[in-house]
C-alpha cells in the first residue's frame, strides 16, 4: 500500500509541477464557464436594423420607434431606395432591413391591412431568424395595441420575411466560411510550429545555423510546402462544399484566394513565432492548439456573433487574426461583396502578418546569439 | 608554423556583464587533430560558436580558414564542416537522401555529389544501406555516416561536438580511425569530448577552466608538466572549478 501510496503522491507532483496540466485542469474549465457565461449570447442586443419608410406616417413612426425603443435593436440608417438595401447590408452593420410599403396607415384605415417586409441578412442564420422572430412579436404587439380601439373589425399588419443570401437559411453559409477560416489558422500555425521546434529537438537545427544556409532561407523554406498546401486546402474545401452542398462563392474568387494566401502567411507567421517562444514540440503544439483553438472557435465570430457578446470580449476579439477573416471570407462567399468593403479587414490582416513576420525574425536571430 | 587554419589573439566574449571567454589565445593547424577540452560551462561551446561563424567576438582578432569572423562570418560556414551531438542526420530520410541535402546545401554540383556518394557507400560498406531510413541504422552506423556527411564537401575544418556519445568502444576506435584517415588527407579535425581518453588519440589538446584556457599543448608534455599519468589524472588538476 505505502508503495502505491508513493506513486500516487509522484502523480500529484507531475499534474502541480507542470503549468500545462495546471492549465488543463483547472484554467481550462474556469475559462470555459465564463465565457459561456459572458460572451456567448444567443440572445439579440443592439442589432443594426435599417428603416426603408415608404410611407412616413404617424403609425409608421409609431412602429418604428417602438422596435428601436425594444432594447435588442439599434437604428443604423434611415434608407431612402430600395437600391440602397443591398449596399448596407454589404457594409455588414445591418442585420435586418425594414421596408414599410406606401400608403401604410392609410391601407390600414381602409382596408384593415398593411404589409412591412423585413429583409435579414442570411450569412448569419441564426442571428437572422432570432432578429426577425423579435420583429415580429414586436409588431403582433403593436397589432394587438392598434386592434384594441377597434376591436370588431381587426387591423392586421402582416410581415413578410425574406432572408438574403441565404434563402433557406442553410447553416452551410455559416460554417464553411468559419471552417475553412479555422482550419487555416490551425494548420499552419500548428504545422510551422512544429516543425521548427521538432528541428530544435533533434539537433538538426545547429547543423543548418552552421551552414550556407541564411536564417531566412530556412525559414522560408520551412514555410512554402505549408503555404502551397494550405491553398490546395482551400481550394479543396471549396470545391467540396461545392459539390456536397452547392454551396458556390457569390463574389469574386479571385479575391477569395488572394485573401486565402494573405491569411494563410499570417498564419503561418504565427506559427513561426510560436516556435521562437516553444522550447519544445510539445509546447509548441500545445500553444498551438489551445492558444488558438478555442478563442477561434468561441470568440471570432465563427459561431457566436461578435456583436452580441459582451464589451471585454469584443475587444479580446479585435487581437485574433481569425475574427477578421471570416469577415473577409463571409462577405465575398456569401454576400458576394468586392474590395471595397473588405479593404479595413484586409489591412488589419496586412500589417499583422508584417509585425508577426517581424518579430519572428528578430527573435530568431536574439536565438542566434 | 605558418599553416595555422584557426588563429585566435585576445578573444574575449562577453554576454551582459557575464564573461564567456576571457582573453583566449591559440592557434590551430593544418591537418592537426586537436582537441578542445573543458569542464562543464568552462566556455567551450561559446567559442565553438564564435569559431563556426555563429556568433561574434565581443572583441579580439579570430581567423578561421582566412577568413575574419568579425567581418565575414557567412564566409567561415561554406569552409567548415559541423558534427553535432547528436548526429545531425534526418531519421526519416534515406542515407542518400541526406547525403543529398547537406551536399546541396554546400554548394556541391549533382555530378560531384553523385561521385563522391558512391565513393563513400564503398568506404563505409554501405553499398546495400543507400536506401535505408536513417531510423533503421544502428547507432554506429549512424556516427560513422554523420561525421562522414560533415566532411563530404571536403572542408578546411570540421568541427566535433562530443561525437562519441552513448556509442561502444569498438564503435569509438572504428570512429577515431576515421578522424585519422581525415586529418591525414589535409582536413584539420577540431573535437570537444568529455572521453579523457580520446584526449589521448589528439596532436594537441587545451584545457579551458571558468572562460580561460589553463593548458595547451601535446597530450605528453602535459603529462609530463603535471606529472600525471593519463589526461584525464592532468585535466583534474587544472580543471576543478573553484
Amino acid at each position: 500500500m505505502k508503495r502505491f501510496l508513493g506513486f500516487v503522491k509522484k502523480e500529484f507532483l507531475h499534474i502541480f509541477r507542470d503549468y500545462r496540466t495546471l492549465f488543463i485542469i483547472f484554467g481550462i474549465p474556469v475559462a470555459q464557464i465564463l465565457i459561456f457565461g459572458f460572451a456567448i449570447s444567443t440572445d439579440v442586443k443592439n442589432a443594426g436594423v435599417a428603416f426603408l419608410d415608404l410611407s412616413k406616417d404617424e403609425t409608421t413612426q409609431k412602429l418604428t420607434d417602438k422596435i428601436i425603443s425594444s432594447g435588442f435593436f439599434k437604428r443604423t440608417e434611415n434608407l431612402v431606395s430600395y437600391d440602397e438595401i443591398e449596399d448596407i447590408f454589404r457594409k455588414g452593420k445591418t442585420k435586418e432591413v425594414i421596408i414599410f410599403e406606401k400608403n401604410f396607415e392609410k391601407k390600414l384605415q381602409n382596408e384593415g391591412k398593411a404589409s412591412v417586409s423585413l429583409i435579414a441578412d442570411g450569412s448569419e442564420p441564426n442571428t437572422a431568424t432570432l432578429v426577425t422572430n423579435y420583429t415580429m412579436a414586436i409588431i403582433s404587439g403593436f397589432n394587438t395595441d392598434i386592434s384594441g380601439i377597434r376591436a370588431n373589425n381587426p387591423i392586421l399588419i402582416q410581415p413578410e420575411v425574406k432572408m438574403l443570401y441565404n434563402p433557406e437559411l442553410k447553416s452551410q453559409h455559416m460554417f464553411v466560411p468559419g471552417v475553412i477560416t479555422m482550419i487555416l489558422i490551425l494548420i499552419c500555425a500548428l504545422m510551422t510550429s512544429v516543425t521548427i521546434t521538432r528541428e530544435k529537438e533533434f539537433g538538426t537545427m545547429e547543423v543548418l545555423l552552421v551552414s550556407p544556409l541564411r536564417p531566412i532561407q530556412i525559414i522560408l523554406g520551412k514555410v512554402v510546402p505549408y503555404f502551397l498546401l494550405s491553398f490546395i486546402n482551400v481550394i479543396l474545401i471549396l470545391v467540396l462544399s461545392w459539390l456536397v452542398f452547392g454551396l458556390s462563392v457569390k463574389g469574386s474568387i479571385i479575391l477569395l484566394l488572394a485573401e486565402s494566401m494573405l491569411y494563410i502567411m499570417l498564419s503561418l507567421s504565427v506559427g513561426i513565432l510560436i516556435s521562437t517562444i516553444a522550447s519544445s514540440m510539445q509546447a509548441a503544439i500545445f500553444i498551438s492548439l489551445v492558444g488558438m483553438m478555442l478563442p477561434t472557435i468561441l470568440l471570432s465570430g465563427f459561431i457566436y456573433p461578435i456583436e452580441n457578446m459582451d464589451d471585454i470580449y469584443r475587444y479580446i476579439s479585435y487581437l485574433l487574426p481569425p475574427r477578421y477573416f471570416i469577415t473577409i471570407i463571409k462577405s465575398i462567399m456569401i454576400k458576394g461583396t468586392g474590395f471595397l468593403y473588405v479593404w479595413k479587414e484586409t489591412l488589419v490582416l496586412l500589417s499583422m502578418t508584417v509585425l508577426f513576420i517581424g518579430l519572428s525574425v528578430k527573435k530568431f536571430k536574439v536565438r542566434l546569439e | 608554423m605558418n599553416n595555422s587554419v584557426i588563429t585566435v589573439r585576445n578573444l574575449v566574449k562577453k554576454f551582459g556583464s557575464f564573461v564567456a571567454n576571457d582573453n583566449l589565445n591559440f592557434e590551430v593547424y593544418a591537418g592537426e587533430i586537436f582537441g578542445f577540452l573543458g569542464a562543464n560551462g568552462a566556455g567551450k561551446t561559446t567559442t565553438i560558436r564564435i569559431l563556426s561563424g555563429l556568433s561574434a567576438p565581443t572583441s579580439g582578432e579570430v581567423i578561421v580558414a582566412g577568413i575574419n569572423a568579425s567581418k565575414k562570418p557567412e564566409e567561415i560556414k561554406k569552409q567548415i564542416g559541423y558534427m553535432s551531438q547528436k548526429f545531425s542526420l534526418y531519421e526519416d530520410l534515406t542515407v542518400k537522401e541526406n547525403i543529398m541535402l547537406y551536399g546541396g546545401i554546400y554548394g556541391m554540383s549533382k555530378s560531384l555529389i553523385k561521385e563522391r556518394t558512391e565513393n563513400l557507400l564503398e568506404k563505409l560498406n554501405f553499398r546495400d544501406y543507400g536506401n535505408k531510413l536513417i531510423a533503421d541504422l544502428p547507432l554506429g552506423l549512424r556516427q560513422k555516416l554523420a561525421f562522414s556527411i560533415a566532411v563530404f564537401h571536403e572542408p578546411k575544418i570540421v568541427f566535433l561536438d562530443e561525437p562519441t556519445g552513448g556509442v561502444d568502444p569498438i564503435t569509438r576506435r572504428q570512429f577515431w580511425e576515421m578522424i585519422y584517415e581525415t586529418a591525414s588527407r589535409g582536413i584539420t579535425v577540431f573535437v570537444t569530448t568529455h572521453y579523457m581518453d580520446e584526449a589521448e588519440y589528439c596532436d594537441r589538446i587545451s584545457i579551458m577552466s571558468e572562460a580561460k584556457i589553463v593548458a595547451l599543448d601535446t597530450p605528453e608534455n602535459l603529462k609530463k608538466l603535471y606529472n600525471a599519468a593519463t589526461v584525464e589524472d592532468v585535466f583534474i588538476k587544472i580543471a576543478r572549478p573553484n
